[in-house]
């Protein structure tokens, strides 16, 4: 039976290769044995190893990581209408690599039964599959070879939306500085201790003119500790031959594509780029990997020159690999911390700039405000938006219209910040959200509003919104805004009282006996909520603290410690703590979250060693102690 | 009783009486849920009538698309104030059904499978109301309510107003499912599984058990 789904599935389908080399009728008969599959974040497809499965996916929606397991390594990132898990059909019992969720998808699910005759029957089609198997790029049909970051050893990927190669692709890359070498005659101990010394994990084996092979530590390992080559040989018994070479200042993806296409893990430059010449270089794997998303400025490059939200999302995903990197490389936290949020602020301004492009010009001037996390400059993974939306007061009369302006802005910024990965706000404090959309005149009736009558629901709502950071459009809207806050507290003193005793609600880290206090119930029962036990306390009392000594523009919680030492010396002990214990719990939810592809806000205790928990445990003496300075100065134990 | 001749029901529904006494699967991923949707003359359960009905089956966290139904079904009045809403006039009037042919094909596809849709129980009074017609008890099926699960779905804050009616459009927007062919009976339907399965997810651990019941 035809009918209006078919339909759909088939106007999705038609619009990615090879889908858009089949006939109409036969794409409708393909989008009946179609199955929709949701799949949860982290949900697995086929695990590596798995026999194949009768049918082959197309990604819907969301966004499917495709990896290779032990160490886990990802392959290619499969978008909206990409097919994977095709080859693997074709070619072999069982999957090579795994399929894994990346973030809550939906792909479509299509029989092989019903698709292969479809390709024997359409020549076309059967080229661009041949072709992509053969040429392990997802579009062999593009203008261009023009690679892919990650090249693509599994997927065919759209050709209608083809993008400019992506800048970071095309920076050549650095070999290693100086070149080690030994002659095919020198004893495996000699070339042995030669690599020691150079502390290098590989050495060309070069003869008098051109490189003959290459030795890694892997190949040290397997045949000789394994005993199967006796330690007396010499350096041609084990090197692996012929090497691949290439061309000086060859580009990332070049490199990167020779060391997949062939699966090794070294490349020797040389100078010609053929193994006819002689050797000047090794490039590794690591020297790609580090050559990817290495680049801050680049990513920032990158960013700006993004013409739509897709190509965003892309590069959020090397920011990421970035943080880890900083994080394996010891970076102080705070460091990366400004890194992040100034690649942050550059996606979340381009993206309000793509958007404004799509519509006229705003009828008045406004600013974008971020709020919680990423207005502190906190924000190291991508959490939850909170956002807001402040214009100048319209002219009368058209008050409606322009308040109609700012919300659909601000809902098509909302929506495309979810597609690159921000969750919206559970709380839907969110500039798509008519109350935190408002005109400079109503932002200030509120805050007097929350400042006069300092409610559980007036300390929650400024607590959010105090932190809030100007992102983008007109600075001058945001000052008077802050201004006007700081006379509100200075005519309404006892606001603060209120504050801080909002700040001590937060529930206490420890019980009695200094044990964790884990959730009780839900997903998350028996982990540790570092948010909202340890973080939350030392961001709250911060915010307090700084807001009555009437200081702007410091909304980072560690920079907030930092002056609040300088404005009382008596106290600069307990505040230094403070911000140390902040940065500590910040780094710990950051590694967190990585390891687990979240927010990082939960814990499993049982997965921390000693040494962390020690560590975690000294952060809540920080907690302990603010929250006690706070109780006297603002006279809070009657209160409570 | 044995004083009254026992009324000789549809075959339809034996076949429902029997299926709906052997008990359903325990585990959720072999629980087949028909999400469906109805399109009607208007809001009046006794006076409107259903003019198109759509179904679709998910069984295991999928949308099975080989196995889903759509028809319309003959008015015996036509009510041209709710036309322009559905865009059906009384000319398109495609594969249609009497209610007695529609009410056998609901029911042998809804089988002793749980019901799911937006705002589940108009569907289910009007379904009810036409079984009532032809001297039919109402379904015995269990039903769940996207509407309903969805709030189950929010955080507890002072600032999430939980007892909020979103209708499907607004649902669909919050949580990024397409909007094609609304206002069709199973494009309808179709958008409530997206839906269903996606809030099925988010509702917390301890409200899971909705769907275990």
């Amino acid at each position: 039976m035809k009918n209006s789904l078919h339909e759909r599935v088939a106007d999705f389908l038609m619009r990615y290769p090879p889908f858009d080399r089949l006939k109409r009728t036969d794409l409708i008969g393909l989008t009946q044995g179609v199955t929709v599959k949701y799949l949860e974040k982290e949900q697995l497809i086929f695990n590596q190893g798995d026999s194949t499965h009768s049918v082959f996916y197309v990604v819907y929606k969301g966004a499917v990581a495709i990896e290779q397991k032990d160490p886990t390594e990802l392959i290619d990132l499969c978008d909206e209408g990409d097919l994977f898990g095709l080859r693997p059909l074709v070619l072999g019992p069982v999957y090579q690599l795994q399929a894994r969720a990346y973030e809550e998808s939906i792909v479509y699910a299509i029989p092989i039964e019903l698709f292969m005759p479809m390709v024997h029957n359409n020549p076309p089609v059967a080229d661009f599959i041949w072709a992509s198997f053969q040429t392990n790029t997802r579009n062999p049909f593009s203008e261009s070879d023009r690679g892919q970051l990650y090249a693509a050893e599994y997927t065919i990927q759209s050709g209608n939306n083809i993008e400019e190669p992506h800048p970071l692709d095309l920076q050549p890359i650095a070999h290693r500085g100086k070149l080690v070498k030994c002659s095919p005659d020198t004893p495996i101990v000699a070339l042995a201790k030669k690599m020691r010394d150079h502390k290098v994990g590989s050495i060309v084996v070069h003869d008098k003119v051109r490189p003959v092979g290459i030795i890694t530590d892997k190949d040290l390992r397997n045949k000789i500790c394994t005993a199967e080559v006796s330690l007396e040989a010499t350096a041609a018994e084990i090197m692996v031959s012929p090497v691949y070479t290439c061309l000086e200042n060859v580009t990332v993806t070049h490199a990167q594509m020779m060391l997949v296409r062939h699966r090794i893990s070294h490349l020797c430059v040389t100078v010609d780029g053929t193994s006819q010449s002689k050797a000047v270089g090794v490039i590794s794997k690591d020297d790609v990997l580090m050559a990817i998303g290495q680049n801050p400025t680049l990513l920032i490059k990158a960013i700006m020159r993004a013409e739509n939200t897709s190509t965003l999302k892309k590069i959020r995903v090397q920011i990421t690999h970035l943080i880890q990197r900083y994080l394996d490389r010891k970076i102080p936290t705070n460091i990366i911390a400004n890194l992040i949020t100034e690649l942050n602020d550059a996606c979340i301004k381009q993206i309000i700039q793509l958007q404004l492009k799509k519509r006229s010009e705003p009828p008045v001037a406004f600013a974008w405000l971020s709020l919680g996390s990423q207005g502190r400059s906190e924000q190291l993974l991508q959490t939850d938006q909170d956002n807001a939306l402040l214009y100048q007061d319209p002219p009368d009369g058209r008050e409606d219209e322009v308040k109609e302006y700012f919300l659909s802005l601000g809902k098509s910024v909302t929506k495309n910040l979810k597609t690159i990965g921000y969750e919206y706000c559970p709380a839907e404090m969110m500039a798509s959200n008519p109350k935190w959309c408002l005109s400079a005149s109503e932002w200030k009736q509120n805050i007097q509003h929350w400042i006069q009558n300092p409610g559980r629901e007036e300390v929650l709502l400024s607590s959010i919104f105090f932190d809030y950071n100007f992102t983008y459009g007109n600075k001058t809207l945001v000052e008077s805004l802050s201004d006007e806050v700081f006379e509100q507290i200075n005519l309404h003193p006892v606001f603060l009282a209120h504050f801080a005793l909002g700040a001590l609600q937060s529930p206490p880290p420890t019980g009695f006996f200094r044990s964790f206090i884990v959730e009780q119930d839900g997903t998350n029962k028996d982990r540790f909520d570092l948010k909202r036990r340890a973080l939350m306390p030392l961001i709250d009392a911060a915010r307090v603290l700084i807001l009555s000594h009437g200081v702007k523009d410091v909304n980072n919680t560690q920079r907030r410690y930092e002056k609040l030492a300088q404005l009382e010396p008596q106290n600069e002990e307990l505040y230094m703590d403070c911000a140390t214990a902040t940065k500590d719990l910040i780094k710990f939810r950051t590694k967190q979250g990585l390891a687990q592809n979240n927010s990082g806000r939960y814990i499993e205790l049982s997965l921390l060693t000693k040494e962390e928990k020690i560590k975690l445990k000294a952060t809540f003496q920080a907690v302990k102690h603010i929250q006690e300075l706070l109780k006297l100065r603002f006279n809070l134990t009657a209160m409570m | 009783m044995w004083w009254k001749k026992p009324k000789q029901l549809p075959e339809f529904w034996q076949r429902y009486l029997t299926l709906m006494d052997s008990p359903p699967p325990k585990s959720l991923e072999e629980k087949t849920f028909v999400v469906l949707d109805t399109e009607t003359t208007g809001f009046h359960p006794k006076k409107d009538r259903i003019i198109s009905f759509g179904a679709i089956k998910v069984r295991n966290n999928s949308i099975i698309l080989a196995d889903c139904i759509e028809f319309y079904i003959a008015q015996d009045h036509y009510d041209a104030q709710s036309a322009p809403i559905h865009g059906i006039l009384q000319s398109e009037t495609k594969n249609q059904l009497n209610e007695l042919e529609a009410l056998e094909k609901i029911i042998d596809y809804l089988a002793n499978h749980y019901i799911v849709a937006h705002h589940a129980g108009f569907d289910v009074r009007m379904i009810n109301q036409a079984l009532k017609r032809h001297g039919l008890s109402p379904l015995k099926n269990k039903v769940f309510d996207t509407g309903y699960l969805h709030r189950k779905s929010l955080i507890h804050s002072p600032l999430v107003d939980r007892d909020k009616i979103y209708s499907l459009d607004e649902l669909a927007e919050k949580y990024d499912i397409p909007k094609k062919d609304r206002h069709t009976a199973l494009g309808d339907a179709y958008i409530t599984a997206l839906l269903f399965l996606k809030i099925s997810h988010h509702i917390k651990e301890k409200d899971k058990r909705l769907l275990y019941r």
